[in-house]
């Protein structure tokens, strides 16, 4: 468990960062880590792409008129902010950032099954971010970002084809990634390290990655229908052809609720790491918490009409997808009660990571409850398409993924870069987070109650007083945002050189040096261990995972 | 996970003949009036003939492992999870 | 589970280079030894089918749905297709299923030619598949039964004699259902003569041998899955009510 005793200011030796400096090096790489890397400068571009369309929300929504702009543009608004978050930040990034990096290092593995189909996938990812930037620029797309028909294939005239594309891409690079997951989780392992043995960011991984290929397939194809629909005029979804516009809806939820499931299981997973070594103890109830990832995506597949109550599917069917998307809150309850109790006489410390891993946990649970009432048809008639539904998903997926991505990027961070970043600077950004963000989204709560419906680029007067609360709390927000990429990126120059365990972290990421070597091990490690063995460590080597 | 102690030439030859009997049939017997059994025997025949080729083509009988079956069930299984849940909706909306 | 826990790979791990490279020239760095390589691909592969049964299945699902909804307009659609094609098509595929075992099983043997001369089969099948399902599209288009601004379509669903008008924009539905498709499947066998070409040629090369047909075991893989798709396609699309 010892860190290996790497001086703190000894000059790194080769490592996978300075293991080639030429453009080609990265570009063509197949090293998993550096592809993390790739794509960790490629989601945050879109992330501040997806940020910049929410400022504008925001911003209009200051005044109930609508003055900032026209309500068309306001449609496109909204939609370029969904479909950029959506596909193109939320769906890739903790697997794609953290999950490419840790895959291989935290099962002991040299790289991915598939390092050049894991290139591809990020090439799979450019190209689809290409693709939707030139839509964007030539117009975008305004059907929100569900492009529900008739309206994107015989009303919209916007670019629904090149937007479809592009998505199109995004998702193929996303099975790609989970393809490569699984077959690395099953055939790559160390010896020794069984499944009940593997960090449980390893088990969520796998169950976003049976996610992924199982569900985006189907998106694949409601795209490549909706292009055909538009391009030659059939009737597939048209309803004066004889079309059903639910039959699209059927097909698109059926991928889009279980992608919800491949942003949070992830973050989840970082959250049961964070939640084991700032309390220094092993995850209660391991064998619960892995399966029920694996509960969650499968669940995940069976409750997607929940999105249609009110679009005129039977009401037998809706009772049905009611009843299963409460069963489906139960493996998440799961996670959050034996999170709870790991904490329960585990060595609290506050460093950053931990720090979003509780506000993970206090979001995470508002967004999930508010997720059941939704699922109660009987309130979800009043509530949907108000703004009650978007506090609920921004509260899982902004309070959710994003702080579950946050907090795992700086813990990761050294063992990326082999430096730390300033813990003072990380601790007022996470709270600068976590008061804007309840700031902006807990009154849309209260104003998606008392009736604001979405996406509507007015409102009446009375609202006004929320929306300014909610813009105020987004300025935090955006500063809470912005922090970390200037801090982050200072330290890759001035921080302080990480050791190669600083957090006094079990894993086997921990055992290699911060940054690691091309090969991740020098020697391929046995594993006899549990996971979280932290009451193995020999007590004149406990300490508290203090940044150092 | 591929099928080591080989599936005989016969063996091939015989599936394959199978499946062609199979193809035969099932175009014959679409000609005959089954009243609603005709899709189901048509269905039922064609499971038959992927069976065939998945067993015994695609080797995942006598596979090293049982993740090959596993995986496979679990591609038809979700399948089945989109159209029955979606006939759920479909086949319910005149019972209000 | 049958994973690489074995203290054999190991012990693999640690051998020297020049075993390493005794192995098999085509074995990767991150994999211990030339097995876990080779059950990896294969998982791989069996994974990317579950991908194309799911993108498959949507349409799948679009057709149970409409079927069920406008039956006697799929009816008159199914009626007006040449059953004789599909079922030649049906044949032609499985025969070329036959011909990848065949191939496997002859590089199993390191029976270098024979390999080959099935795949070049396996191809002039795929062939075979596309040009009489050029013939049909052939076919629907100077019958007018294309859907988009040409269609007509006025034969009514026969029904024991009974002749039933249809609503054309419901046969309209079934074509492009039909034409959906049978063209994504025509797609994926396009893709799948150019996957056996390519391993064709690399085979007589000398690049696969008795040790070493992975490509060609998972390219026969994504053949077999192609195949199976059409069995699926035949029944449903060509064979609705014949019995009238």
């Amino acid at each position: 468990m010892a860190s290996i005793g790497i001086p703190a200011n000894q000059a790194p030796k080769l490592n996978y960062l300075n293991n080639g400096h030429s453009l080609k090096s990265w570009l063509l790489t197949t090293d998993h880590k550096r592809i993390a890397l790739l794509y960790l400068i490629s989601v945050t571009v879109f992330f501040f792409l997806g940020g910049f369309f929410a400022m504008l929300i925001r911003l209009e929504l200051l005044t109930p008129q609508g003055d900032l702009m026209q309500a068309d543009t306001y449609n496109k608004v909204f939609t370029m902010h969904g479909m950029i978050m959506v596909f193109f930040f939320l769906i890739p990034v903790v697997p794609a950032v953290l999950g490419n990096f840790l895959v291989p290092l935290m099962i002991g593995a040299k790289d991915l099954a598939f390092p050049r189909i894991n290139l591809l996938s990020w090439y799979l990812y450019i190209t689809g971010g290409m693709i939707f930037l030139h839509c964007m620029l030539t117009g975008g797309v305004d059907t929100g970002w569900t492009f529900y028909t008739p309206y994107s294939t015989a009303g919209t005239n916007t670019n629904i084809v090149e937007a479809g594309l592009a998505i199109f891409l995004a998702g193929f690079s996303s099975i790609f990634t989970g393809l490569n997951f699984i077959v690395t989780i099953h055939r790559m392992r160390a010896p020794g390290l069984t499944w009940d043995r593997l960090p449980l960011f390893i088990w969520a991984n796998y169950a976003t990655s049976l996610v992924m290929i199982l569900g985006t397939p189907v998106i694949a194809i409601t795209i490549v229908l909706v292009a055909v629909e538009r391009l030659f005029h059939l009737g597939i979804f048209d309803p004066g052809l004889g079309g059903d516009p639910l039959l699209f809806q059927h097909l698109f939820w059926f991928y889009s609720h279980p992608a919800v499931y491949i942003m949070i299981l992830p973050s989840m997973g970082v959250i049961s790491e964070l939640i084991a070594c700032f309390a220094r103890k092993r995850v209660f109830g391991y064998k619960f918490v892995a399966l029920s990832s694996v509960a969650i995506a499968v669940f995940g597949f069976l409750v997607w009409a929940h999105h249609m109550f009110v679009a005129g599917i039977s009401l037998y069917a809706a009772m049905i997808f009611s009843f299963l998307s409460f069963s489906v809150g139960v493996p998440s309850a799961v996670k959050v009660f034996n999170w709870t109790a790991t904490l329960y006489k585990g060595s609290i410390s506050y460093a950053t990571p931990m720090l979003y891993a509780f506000g993970f946990i206090g979001l995470f649970t508002i967004g999930g409850l508010t997720g059941l009432m939704l699922a109660t048809i009987g309130i979800d008639v009043h509530v949907t398409d108000t703004y009650f539904v978007v506090a609920h998903f921004h509260y899982v997926m902004v309070g959710g993924v994003l702080m579950g991505y946050l907090g795992g990027l700086h813990f990761w961070w050294p063992k990326m870069t082999g430096r730390m970043y300033p813990e003072a600077w990380a601790k007022l950004s996470a709270l600068l987070v976590f008061v804007g963000f309840n700031l902006t989204f807990f009154p849309q709560f209260i104003l998606g109650y008392v009736g604001m419906p979405r996406r509507y680029w007015q409102y009446p007067p009375e609202f006004q007083a929320l929306n300014v609360l909610s813009t105020a709390g987004a300025s935090i927000l955006a500063v809470g945002y912005l922090l970390p990429m200037i801090y982050f990126v200072w330290s890759l120059r001035y921080g302080k050189i990480a050791e190669a365990n600083p957090w006094s972290a079990a894993g086997l990421e921990w055992k290699t040096t911060s940054p690691p070597p091309t090969f991740n091990f020098d020697e391929t490690p046995v594993v006899t261990w549990e996971a979280y063995n932290y009451d193995e460590i020999p007590p004149w080597e406990r300490r508290a995972p203090v940044a150092r | 996970m591929s099928n080591e102690h080989g599936t005989s030439v016969k063996t091939y030859l015989i599936i394959g003949a199978t499946l062609l009997v199979l193809t035969v049939a099932t175009t014959l017997i679409a000609f005959v009036n089954l009243g609603p059994f005709n899709p189901v025997v048509a269905l039922t025949i064609a499971t038959i003939k992927a069976l065939l080729v998945i067993l015994f083509f695609m080797h995942v009988k006598g596979a090293s492992e049982k993740l090959t079956g596993v995986v496979v069930v679990s591609g038809f299984f979700f399948l089945a999870i989109l159209l029955t849940l979606s006939l759920s909706d479909y086949l319910t909306r005149s019972w209000w | 589970m049958h994973d690489s826990q074995a203290t054999t790979s190991q012990a693999t791990v640690q051998v020297t280079t020049a075993e390493h490279e005794a192995h098999n020239p085509a074995l990767v760095h991150q994999f211990a030894d030339a097995e876990q390589q080779k059950n990896a691909a294969s998982l791989g592969m069996w994974l990317f089918l579950v991908t194309e049964i799911m993108f498959f299945g949507g349409m799948f699902c679009a057709y149970l749905i409409y079927r069920l909804k406008y039956f006697n307009a799929f009816a008159a659609g199914s009626q007006s297709l040449a059953i004789k094609w599909g079922a030649i098509n049906t044949a032609v595929l499985i025969a070329s299923s036959v011909t990848v075992v065949l191939a496997i099983y002859a590089i199993r043997f390191g029976r270098k030619k024979l390999t080959v001369a099935f795949l070049v089969v396996t191809v002039l099948l795929g062939f075979v598949f596309l040009g009489i399902k050029s013939i049909e599209y052939t076919d629907k288009f100077r019958e007018h039964h294309v859907p988009g601004a040409n269609f007509h379509f006025t034969e009514n669903f026969d029904d024991n004699g009974k002749q039933i008008p249809v609503n054309p924009n419901e046969v309209q539905l079934f074509f492009s259902l039909y034409f959906a498709m049978t063209g994504m499947h025509a797609l994926h066998m396009i893709i799948g003569i150019g996957l056996m070409s390519t391993l064709a040629v690399l085979t007589w090369r000398g690049h696969y041998s008795a040790e070493y047909y992975t490509p060609l075991e998972n390219a026969g893989l994504y053949w077999h899955l192609v195949d199976i798709i059409w069995i699926y396609l035949f029944p449903l699309l060509y064979l609705i009510s014949r019995h009238t």
